[in-house]
């Protein structure tokens, strides 16, 4: 059988805040959007990247010899222009310094992982989620590995910015017992300016899964200044009044994984200045979630 | 917790641990007086008379359970007929920073004049290691094996029902009875049957004795009381006192009297592993409880006020001084009674009722280190019990520990138990399972796993201590597969259980012949039914038990070899070998690969747990079936005290990479940092080991307290425990604490004396714990989110 190879970033046992009960999830690499909060920067790019951590590096240089790019070079930085993330100074290095993010998943080699946790799902109400990145991104492994998790009988969840074509949504229904929808922004210009793309897409695809009568937690990640303003959040509600939604979970930003942009080599242009909303304004937002009806929580 | 609870609490938490040198004193009185004159039997039963005659009488300000194993709380006494203490082991005791004993000069002069004088040829302990084999003495000091009983006598005894069923006057008259139906025509044992029975008689009389004088010391102490209230509580005791022991237990106070004083009993009477545990005390007290609230007599919070002065009586009491390795082996003021809750009744159904939750509560409240409190979970128990019992256990310091009943059940039967007996079972001590009220289940010693690997690979030397303690299988370096150098270490594995097993059978029939125990004795089928001591074989079941430790190591370490020595072929044995002798010191590469690039215990990774379930195998095969010299058989069971940490201390580097003189790991858990995928991956590689074919097994898992955080927390960590008990995992516990607290706790113990963790089966104040268990604890995997 050809099966459709992938991209994964990491499987997680364990986990408890991406659905409900005890779950597995997996992390698919490349996203279409780019928020500026974003605390996964390495499942952005569709691409293996090299995760570098300086701290740890002792500048050995153990590594060096067995890079074919020979994109390392004498102080033990890294030439990204020549690395092609192909993991050899992994293997070597002596001290976690160098990690590779991203390698090629087929469904054959995951479908064993995700049924290892099974007795844990039984006893919790839980199951596997896909994740990301953005899921969607990878259609044909995600209806795979989804279609093999339903014939299991495994409760699926697909964790996604809602930037994928309608039709993927339309295929995935199939097998999803649960949507984790994250909603950014009501305002297309502001969409557009904090992740790169509008929100025109992203609304219809929500309306389209809610027309359809699926399971919806709609996810709002909360950050100070961007989308935890009353005009955006009056916004979101009025959107959302017009939905048919299970839950409504309010995501506050939470700083932890800055500083993997550094191991990526990457500036983190706006980490000093995000915050999540005071307590009293993220409860003050729950109360008015909770007021029109719906099952809202802090926290996945 | 009320000001009476708060106070008497804080009472116990102050008292500093003495020595108590009263009944030391008494022993000597009593063996100048009787030995020689009587049989042994008698002798015991005579001395334990004397004890309880003459020893201090205790009635704290506001307790109302009474009675003091030493002269007040806190006060251990000594038992020189097993262990006497040297005037050295004395000041070592008095001086040592940690479970150090205070030992006043008035003690240490009649330790110096009396005790000594006396003891030091005659105790057990000087027989035991006389008796002991040349190949003996070399593996225990070498730290291969650890031995119970040379300074302290054969117990982890739990109690069933039958003390709630009937007074020490009803045990008397079954002891005349079977006295009366010996038959001397056909039964040759008659006579030794006849001694037994009559020393069970003198020791109901004893503690007939011990109550009437507790009866009478409260009241003289009522009649000076000038409190009214007061006074009513001690007239309160005085009439309970009057009822039990003499005569079954009529209210929930008195059930609670009776069990206590059966626990200065055989606590007193010698000084057994894991003091005496009341077993299912939810299911034994429900009836009083029951009566007295339907009566009027209590409430609610009345009836959680004296279990919680039930509660700090167990407190009161630490573990008797203990001195060289089995102070290593065992390094806590803890005595390891434990009480079971939850679980089944005897006819299977739920056994939780309300003082279930009743003794979840006072042990929330306590927090107190004894007595060890845990519950046993089954398909049965309701999910609100099993939660409110995870929502005390994520507080962080590790009580209640949660058992698997359907394991334990299965365990039992498999060991032979009757339904009715297995379901009335459970666990004491750590983790160990044994049939209540009806079972002799000792402990012998715990077995250093690792280490034999390590003798292994080096042909039966012992690099450590310079010694040849294995036979010759042949040196690491000529082993041509994995097989070869598998067969060579259960070879080396027999020969040392051969050693320890030959020691046990000596030290069964020195404990049976010269220290029987004829008040315990009473307590427990069948002895008087069959006129045979406790330490005879006197129980219905008499279970021996090793206990192994450092599966996690061990496994890890034969995967380390078999995946890079001989399957990818990464490096030689030789030059394993090499960095193994240098504790890695220049050998990066391997310590990296063995370290970072292999396959470990603990990720549900079936190539590192295929190993831990052969040498499990190997290790159960071994011992399990043996005959043990009290007619029945060894099996084994997987737990470690604390002995990890000095079981590592005499150990090279280890080739999973685990550095010279580093514990080595605890129960079943993995090598600390070895387990990387999570509470799940762990939880189902601990489960490929067959927990059924064991007398129980120990897994620890640390959490930081995010995780468990929350609605969703708590339903997780239920899930969880659910989750490894339908895989036949036998027994789960938790520490909830983050490392920053445990760093800081280290630094400055002054500000953290009330931090309590969990060490392996119990749970122990951080500042009592050994640096290098205090690093080992530290260094367990802490399951967070990535």
């Amino acid at each position: 059988m050809t099966q459709p190879v992938s991209l994964g970033l990491t499987l997680q046992k364990f986990s408890i805040h991406d659905g409900p009960g005890i779950r597995t999830t997996v992390f698919f690499k490349g996203c279409p959007l780019r928020c500026s909060w974003c605390h996964n920067p390495e499942s952005q790019s569709y691409r293996a990247e090299l995760l570098y951590d300086a701290e740890k590096c002792t500048q050995c240089l153990r590594c060096l010899p067995h890079c074919p790019q020979q994109a390392i070079t004498a102080s033990a930085a890294t030439d990204r222009n020549l690395c092609r993330a192909c993991g050899e100074c992994s293997d070597h290095c002596l001290h976690g310094a160098r990690q590779i993010a991203g390698r090629a998943i087929s469904p054959a080699e995951l479908l064993p992982q995700l049924l290892a946790d099974q007795v844990f799902y039984e006893q919790s109400g839980g199951g596997v989620t896909f994740s990301g990145g953005e899921p969607l991104s990878h259609i044909d492994v995600l209806e795979t590995l989804a279609q093999e998790s339903k014939r299991h009988r495994l409760h699926v969840c697909v964790d996604t910015c809602g930037h994928a074509p309608a039709e993927s949504f339309r295929r995935s229904l199939r097998y999803t017992d649960l949507f984790l929808f994250d909603l950014k922004h009501m305002d297309p210009a502001k969409h557009r300016l904090y992740t790169g793309q509008d929100n025109r897409l992203i609304l219809a695809n929500l309306r389209l899964l809610s027309d359809f009568g699926a399971n919806i937690f709609l996810r709002l990640p909360l950050i100070e200044g961007i989308n935890a303003d009353s005009e955006n959040i009056a916004a979101t509600l009025a959107f959302a009044k017009t939905l048919r939604l299970r839950q409504v979970n309010l995501l506050p930003y939470h700083a932890t994984g800055r500083s993997k942009y550094a191991r990526l080599g990457r500036a983190d242009e706006t980490g000093e200045q995000l915050k999540p909303p005071t307590p009293d304004r993220l409860e003050e937002i729950r109360h008015q979630f909770a007021a029109a009806g719906f099952d809202t929580h802090i926290g996945g | 917790m009320n000001e009476r609870i708060s106070k008497l609490r804080q009472e116990s938490l102050d008292a500093t641990p003495r020595l108590c040198i009263e009944r030391a004193r008494l022993v000597t009185e009593a063996y100048e007086k009787f030995a020689g004159t009587v049989e042994t039997p008698i002798l015991r039963a005579l001395v334990f008379k004397h004890i309880l005659a003459n020893k201090t009488l205790w009635i704290g300000n506001g307790e109302l359970i009474v009675g003091e194993k030493g002269s007040r709380p806190q006060s251990a006494p000594s038992f020189p007929e097993l262990c006497c203490h040297s005037l050295e082991d004395l000041d070592v005791m008095n001086r040592r920073e940690k479970i150090f004993f205070r030992v006043d000069e008035a003690a240490r002069q009649l330790q110096a004049e009396t005790i000594i004088p006396y003891w030091q040829n005659r105790s057990l302990r000087q027989a035991i290691l006389r008796h002991m084999s040349p190949e003996w003495h070399s593996c225990y000091e070498s730290g291969i094996f650890t031995e119970f009983m040379e300074q302290r006598g054969p117990g982890h005894t739990v109690l069933d029902g039958k003390i709630y069923a009937k007074g020490f006057l009803d045990f008397k008259a079954d002891i005349a009875a079977a006295i009366a139906a010996l038959d001397y025509l056909s039964d040759p044992r008659a006579y030794e049957r006849k001694i037994q029975l009559e020393a069970m008689d003198i020791a109901c009389d004893a503690i007939l004795l011990y109550g009437r004088r507790y009866a009478a010391y409260a009241r003289e102490l009522a009649a000076d009381e000038t409190c009214p209230q007061r006074r009513a509580e001690l007239l309160q005791i005085a009439v309970n006192c009057d009822v039990v022991p003499a005569q079954r237990p009529q209210t929930f106070q008195q059930a609670l009297q009776m069990y206590w004083f059966v626990h200065l009993g055989v606590t007193s009477e010698i000084n057994p592993w894991d003091a005496l545990s009341p077993g299912r005390l939810d299911q034994h007290l429900a009836p009083f409880y029951q009566r007295d609230i339907d009566s009027g007599r209590l409430n609610r919070e009345q009836a959680k006020e004296l279990l919680e002065c039930f509660w700090i009586k167990f407190n009161n009491q630490p573990a008797p001084p203990k001195v060289g390795i089995t102070l290593k082996e065992s390094s806590t003021y803890t005595d390891f009674a434990n009480i079971n809750s939850g679980g089944i009744t005897a006819d299977g159904f739920d056994g939780v009722n309300e003082v279930s939750y009743l003794i979840l509560e006072t042990m929330d409240e306590l927090t107190l280190l004894q007595p060890s409190s845990n519950v046993q979970i089954s398909r049965k128990t309701p999910q609100a019990f099993l939660r409110k019992a995870c929502e005390i256990s994520r507080k962080g310091w590790g009580q209640p520990a949660f058992y698997n009943t359907e394991a334990i059940v299965q365990e039992l039967l498999n060991a032979g138990k009757s339904l009715a007996d297995a379901r009335q079972g459970g666990a004491s001590g750590c983790v160990e399972t044994g049939a209540f009220g009806k079972e002799a289940y000792i402990l012998t010693g715990y077995l250093n796993l690792p280490k034999i690997l390590e003798l292994t690979l080096y042909d039966g030397f012992d690099n450590i201590s310079g010694r040849q303690l294995g036979p010759h299988t042949g040196k690491a370096t000529d082993f041509g597969s994995f097989d070869e150098l598998f067969q060579a270490f259960r070879l080396q594995l027999r020969h040392f259980v051969d050693i320890k097993v030959r020691g046990n059978q000596i030290i069964e029939q020195l404990y049976a012949k010269q220290m029987p125990v004829p008040f315990l004795s009473v307590v427990v089928d069948d002895c008087i039914a069959k006129g045979q001591d406790y330490n005879a074989g006197g129980a219905r079941y008499n279970t021996s038990y090793i206990q192994g430790v450092g599966i996690g190591t061990l496994t890890d370490s034969l995967v380390a070899i078999k995946f890079n020595v001989f399957d990818q072929q990464r490096f030689s044995m030789d030059a394993l070998l090499q960095a193994l002798g240098s504790d890695f010191a220049g050998n990066e590469v391997i310590y990296h690969l063995v370290r970072e690039k292999t396959p470990k215990y603990g990720n549900d990774d079936d190539y590192a747990d295929e190993l831990m379930k052969l040498a499990f195998s190997a290790y159960h095969a071994e011992v399990t079936g043996r005959p043990n010299g009290r007619g029945d058989t060894y099996r084994i069971d997987m737990l470690p005290t604390t002995c990890h940490v000095y079981f590592g201390s005499v150990m090279g580097a280890s080739p999973n990479g685990r550095k010279a003189g580093k514990p080595v790991s605890e129960g079943i858990s993995p090598e600390k940092g070895a387990d990387r995928k999570g509470p799940t991956a762990v939880i189902k590689s601990a489960a490929k080991m067959d927990h059924l074919q064991t007398g129980g097994t120990l897994l620890n898992q640390k959490f930081t307290p995010a995780v468990v955080a929350g609605e969703k927390g708590l339903d997780s960590m239920a899930a969880l425990i659910r989750s490894y008990f339908s895989l036949d995992g036998h027994h789960i516990q938790f520490n909830v604490i983050d490392r920053a607290t445990l760093l800081a706790a280290q630094q400055q113990p002054e500000d953290y004396k009330d931090l309590i963790v969990r060490v392996a089966g119990y749970s122990d104040h951080f500042h009592n714990l050994s640096k290098e268990l205090q690093d080992e604890i530290i260094e367990r995997t802490e399951q967070s989110f990535q």
